[in-house]
């Protein structure tokens, strides 16, 4: 089981990437099968089982796109 | 009734505080600045605020912000000033932040001279700064009206939202007189839409950006229906023997006192002349120029200025009646002046 | 398991406008998390700029007022002087701040005013399509600094932090950089110990926040986060340059 869950409002992303890249898990990716309503491939948890909940996706999004929950 | 010898810059910032001013923010500049310290030596001791700014720009800003708490807030300067104030007036027309914004005119254009003018009629008119929008523009004509203007002022302002402008040459503001000193005023109205912090309400915004084009035109009417209302409540002027009158001479101001003088002696000498002296020159009071034109054969706009409120005039007569000029810049004509020229007009037009 | 990271009660629902990896968004963020931590979102006025962040009225879920350029200084003093127990904080961009509001900000800190001045150092004019600012580095091209800036021609960039922090009613000024999750959390303490500084009177604060204009740097979010770390800062250094303690 995951320390750490991230939930994602997926409408508000502009697929800049800043969470994937500081990710220290590699948790995040893009979502290839999916285009929101801004026109971007949003991220999506690639690989859920590896999240800690640290929240650092969070805090570097600009577009308060992830809420994050921990243990 | 006490009746106080004051000079009309403070009798205009005593009458501000009657009306429960608690805000000045302004910059020096003659023949203002008596205005200003005034303030500065009220203000602390009744729980106001003064500001010294950094600039007019600075000073208007702070009206701006001091507006938007709900408070009565002001500030005074002169012709150059108001230049620099400009872009913040229009910010403030279209917020609909009410204040009173004081004009202690001098002459121009560019540093001009410290001689008393009416030359910003059309900048406090029209607007002024960019965009469609007015304020209110009221021009006493002596040191008790500079209190009970800027009394009226303040209620003006927090009835229709707006900035309202008074307008008074550097003569009225240096000249002494005995004026009836008024009560505080008591009743202020609720201000809902103040940003003075959130708690059990939602946010209130204060901002002037329209970025739909449909929302920009919405705006711009809900502020051109406020002033057709204003337009129809709120023009006044003073008239004087009018009602016979075959010469109009229209004036404001301390002209308006002059030229008084003037119409009476040319009555003497068997020229019927009247006076018109518009006390707000936005809205200007065309409805009083129109039933002076009655018997009239001639106008004259008499102004410290190269003509600019003859313009009105000319619009408000629509070409019913032809309007003469006769203006003065660094000088305020005299009656025996004024006097000569209804003679000769008279004279001329065989009145 | 428990929320640990969500979006502050102090902004609104409103997606913003800004363009992908934008530092905007972030610097909103932390403002909105030190209102909702020291819980004086009912108290606090904000007053936003023109520029890239001139709808953030539309993003802060308190009391708002949107500023005419440069001018969100002034605004924000009488306010403030007329609401002494408000909390008010401006937020501008370098444009706004360091040119043509050179003077509202340096009085507005001479003066000693209690407001807290958020500060976004993007190094050009955001808004208006990347001209050149007053911060804009040495040689960086901007539309209007084509062949790059160059000392002789256009000056050089003026380190706001470092010329306030000289005027004496400066109670706390501090520059940061939302370049990467710590220095993120930096800025977020920067903000809070400023607007504490508010709170006890001590006089003017500014945190100048160092971030990234990706679109009009020409570069991805990622690369934009790394020119902050290689350019700006070498220039603009880090830290607090004004400390004033409680009397
Ligand atoms: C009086 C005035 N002059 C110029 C402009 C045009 N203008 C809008 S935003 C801006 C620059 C904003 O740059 P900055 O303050 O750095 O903010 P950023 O967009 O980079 O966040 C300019 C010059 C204006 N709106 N008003
Ligand atoms: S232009 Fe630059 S500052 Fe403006 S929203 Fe886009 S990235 Fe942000
Ligand atoms: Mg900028």
């Amino acid at each position: 089981m995951a320390k750490g869950r991230v939930k994602f409002f997926t409408d508000r992303c502009k697929a800049c990437g800043l969470c994937i890249e500081f990710c220290p898990q590699d948790v995040l990716g893009f979502d290839e099968h999916t285009i929101n309503t801004l026109g971007y491939h949003p991220i999506k948890d690639l690989k859920p089982e590896l999240c800690t909940g640290c929240a650092i996706c969070g805090v570097v999004c600009p577009d308060l796109v992830i809420e994050v929950e921990r243990e | 009734m006490e009746r106080v010898l004051m000079k009309g810059n403070e009798a205009l910032a005593e009458g501000a505080i009657l009306a429960g001013c608690r805000g000045f923010f302004g910059y020096p500049i003659t023949p203002s600045s008596e205005i200003a310290e005034y303030m500065a030596r009220k203000m602390p001791k009744i729980g106001g605020v003064f500001v010294q700014a950094e600039s007019e720009l600075a000073a208007i800003n702070m009206v701006y912000g001091g507006a938007s708490t709900g408070a009565r807030v002001m500030t005074a300067s002169s012709s150059p000033g108001l230049s620099l104030k400009q872009e913040g007036i229009s910010f403030i027309a279209e917020a609909e932040l009410p204040c009173l914004i004081v004009n202690i005119s001098r002459g121009g254009p560019g540093l001009g001279g410290i001689q008393p003018a009416q030359s910003d009629y059309f900048q406090a008119t029209r607007g002024g700064g960019h965009g469609d929008y007015h304020t209110i523009v009221l021009a006493p004509s002596g040191s008790q009206e500079m209190m009970d203007f800027a009394m009226e002022a303040f209620e003006l302002a927090d009835k229709y939202r707006i900035p309202v402008m008074i307008m008074a040459e550097g003569t009225l503001g240096n000249i002494m007189e005995p004026i009836i000193m008024r009560e505080p005023v008591s009743k202020f109205i609720e201000k809902p839409w103040a940003t003075t912090g959130c708690k059990d309400r939602k946010p209130n915004i204060v901002n002037t950006l329209h970025l739909g084009n449909e929302e920009l035109e919405n705006r711009n009417h809900q502020l051109f229906n406020k002033y057709q209302i204003i337009n129809e409540n709120e023009k006044r002027a003073d008239t004087f023997l009018v009602e016979d009158a075959e010469l109009v001479v229209v004036a404001f101001g301390i002209m308006s006192r002059i030229v008084k003088k003037a119409v009476v002696e040319a009555r003497k000498q068997g020229v019927k002349a009247g006076l018109v002296r518009p006390v707000t020159l936005w809205p200007f009071p065309d409805e009083h120029i129109r039933t002076a034109a009655k018997n009239a054969r001639l106008f004259l706009s008499v102004e410290i200025s190269m003509g600019q409120m003859i313009q009105d005039i000319q619009l408000a007569l629509a070409g019913s009646v032809p309007v003469e000029f006769y203006g003065r810049i660094g000088f305020t004509p005299n009656p025996e002046e004024i006097l000569q020229e209804i003679l000769r007009l008279a004279e001329r037009e065989g009145l | 398991m428990k929320k640990v990271f969500q979006k502050p009660e102090s902004l609104t629902d409103a997606k913003n406008h800004y363009c992908p990896g934008c530092s905007h968004g972030i610097i909103h963020r932390l403002v909105a998390e030190c209102m909702d931590e020291m819980n004086i979102r009912e108290k606090t006025i904000g007053v936003c700029p023109v520029g890239c962040s001139v709808l953030a009225y539309d993003y802060f879920n308190c009391d708002m007022l949107e500023a005419a350029h440069g001018r969100a200084p002034a605004i924000a003093t009488a306010i403030k002087r007329l609401l002494p127990d408000r909390f008010l904080f401006t937020y501008q961009g370098d444009g706004d701040l360091a040119s043509i509001g050179m003077a509202e900000i340096v009085h507005a800190s001479a003066r000693g005013e209690k407001i807290t001045v958020i500060f976004v150092n993007n190094t050009l004019y955001g808004m208006t399509g990347g001209q050149m600012a007053p911060t804009t580095l040495l040689g960086q091209v901007t539309t209007t600094s084509p062949y790059g800036r160059k000392a002789e021609n256009e000056g050089y960039p003026m380190k706001m932090a470092e010329l306030l922090s000289s005027n004496e009613g400066s109670a706390y000024i501090c520059r940061t950089a939302v370049n990467n999750p710590a220095n993120i959390n930096r800025t977020k303490r920067a903000i809070k110990k400023a607007l504490q500084v508010q709170e006890k009177g001590l006089g003017f604060s500014m945190v100048e926040v160092l971030s990234a204009c990706p679109t009009n740097w020409g570069l991805s979010p990622l690369d934009g986060m790394k020119w902050i770390e290689d350019n700006m800062i070498p220039y603009y250094p880090l830290g607090e340059f004004k400390v004033k303690e409680e009397q």
